[in-house]
């Protein structure tokens, strides 16, 4: 045996190793710093890379919705995006909800109108419930509908998704909470473009 | 995916000077249809040259009393901002039919331009396809091709565009901004998509190694009258059979002024001269639009399961026409 290892059994990631990136991001409020190669997924850094596999892989092609989570507030598909783009921002995965022991009204809201069945689309339609919270727009149940269309639910739960979302919505209104800070970390410095979108309503 | 290098580029210089001499190399943005296409194996970039960071996310007035939209707005702020809702409720509409709210929230403007087309065989690597691969042929002409062309086509190609905000941009004359190695340019957005002739795997006009830097709105955003009628298979999330973006300037009910530009219809968004000239000085009637929408037709050629597109684009025509002269 010498120490030359034959090409075949390099593992990929190892022989390319030489091709990862530093990248520093706050995940649910804690700063996660490591070296990734650039073809990893925000996505698989979250699920393969940190343990986190409260957001799902579904379609991995941006159609299913089910990897949905907040990036600077703003709701985006984690399957297309690439991790070392969104070095220094501020993600929220499903995990990152709950305070101090209870649920994100969100979160509750689902529950209580019994908004899924399997549960495997969940975490991503209530990130995303809760950016288009952050967005504003959540008027009516038709807009609800059209807004929410990002996100598939294949064991049809649609209507009690659109009632989770209007009594989480209400129930935020009702204890004061400014749409912008249905998530806490929408409210980061990190400057994402759309945090700052109710100037121009 | 296949390995790629990485290159952050922290100003317009140092994109474009990654980019130079570099063919392997690819600009990424929001990254919905290209990191897309790298996983199916159609995309197989070298090196992506992240340009985000790049201070191209303004919306501000521009010189000629219209609206310049920097290349890294995202396509949720751009049909949110009052500006444009107020003054080109058109270019609104059509960015609100397309994809989802995730998707417009990550997707760029310029992004939004150089988006590739959804034909099934240009996406599947098993099949020839002369997009994909120059010269293996095209799978779509004698294949399942409801989505495809039925105007402009060649008998290479009969792939669409699948943008909603280029069709609303042709109509309302816009314009691309694009800097690169030889300085900048400005290309007419009508003129900034291609024709798929016997080179459908060049999809644009712009040169290796250029980065588009913003859309400029002419002064005129047709607020008045306008239309974008998209059908599609289901209500939402879906890509156009066919969409129609329509405005109007009427003096009392004749029609002074009239943009016609079709979407899912062609290699790029279709405006046709010759059948918005029609209308201009008649009546605004469904008479006056279905002459429109059988002038701008009378090149179209169904390929088998596309055929129905034929009438659904007169019709959807009509439709929008008649939907903008009503609106006010």
């Amino acid at each position: 045996m010498n120490d030359l290892t034959p090409p075949s059994r390099i593992h990929p990631s190892t022989a390319l190793a030489a091709a990862d990136v530093p990248v520093s991001l706050t995940i649910n409020g804690g700063v996660r710093t490591l070296s990734i190669a650039p073809w990893t997924t925000l996505l698989d850094l979250l699920r393969e890379h940190l343990d986190l596999t409260g957001t799902k892989k579904g379609c991995d092609h941006g159609q299913c919705g089910a990897c949905t989570v907040l990036v600077d507030g703003v709701r985006i598909k984690s399957c297309l995006s690439l991790a070392v783009m969104k070095h220094g921002a501020q993600i929220t995965t499903i995990e990152g909800l709950a305070k101090d022991g209870a649920p994100h009204p969100m979160q509750q809201a689902f529950m209580d109108q019994d908004a899924f069945q399997c549960g495997y689309c969940t975490p991503g339609q209530i990130c995303s419930a809760i950016g288009l919270l952050n967005e504003g727009r959540a008027n009516n149940a038709a807009e609800i509908r059209e807004l929410m269309s990002g996100n598939i639910c294949r064991c049809g739960a649609y209507p009690n998704i659109v009632a989770a979302i209007q009594q989480a919505r209400a129930q935020m209104q009702e204890e004061g909470a400014e749409v912008g800070s249905a998530v806490q970390s929408t409210q980061s410095t990190t400057g994402g473009t759309q945090g700052s979108r109710g100037e121009d309503r | 995916m296949h390995p790629f290098s990485y290159v952050r580029a922290e100003s317009v210089t140092a994109a474009l000077q990654a980019a130079a001499g570099n063919p392997g190399a690819k600009f990424i943005a929001g990254g919905t249809n290209l990191i897309d296409l790298m996983k199916e194996d159609v995309a197989r970039p070298a090196e992506l040259i992240d340009i985000t960071r790049l201070p191209l996310a303004d919306i501000e007035e521009n010189d000629e009393g219209g609206i310049r939209v920097g290349a890294l707005v995202t396509n949720s702020r751009l049909a949110y901002d009052g500006r444009i809702g107020a003054r080109y409720p058109l270019l609104s509409k059509a960015i609100l039919a397309g994809a989802s709210a995730q998707l417009r929230n990550m997707a760029s403007t310029g992004g939004n331009l150089l988006q590739r087309t959804r034909c099934y065989y240009f996406y599947d690597v098993a099949t020839p396809c002369n997009k994909r691969d120059p010269g293996t042929g095209c799978s779509a002409i004698d294949g399942v091709n409801r989505i495809h062309a039925i105007l402009g086509a060649s008998e290479h190609c009969i792939a669409t565009h699948p943008s909603d905000m280029c069709v609303a941009l042709a109509a309302l004359d816009a314009q691309v901004r694009v800097t690169g190695p030889d300085g900048e340019r400005t290309i007419p957005v009508t003129g900034f998509h291609r024709l798929p002739g016997d080179t459908p795997h060049v999809d644009t006009v712009l040169a290796p190694g250029e980065l588009i830097t913003a859309i400029d709105l002419p002064a005129r955003g047709f607020a008045g009258h306008h239309a974008y009628v998209k059908v599609r298979d289901r209500a939402s999330f879906a890509f156009a059979l066919v969409s129609v973006a329509a405005a109007l300037e009427l003096d009392g009910d004749t029609i002074v002024d009239a943009r016609l530009a079709l979407g899912g219809v062609a290699h790029k968004p279709w405006r046709d001269p010759e059948a918005e000239a029609s209308m201009r000085g008649r009546k605004a009637t469904e008479e006056t639009y279905g002459e429109a929408a059988k002038l701008a037709l009378r090149g179209a050629r169904g390929y088998g399961y596309n055929n129905f597109k034929i009438g659904l684009a007169r019709r959807a025509i009509v439709r929008a026409m008649t939907t903008a002269a009503a609106t006010s």
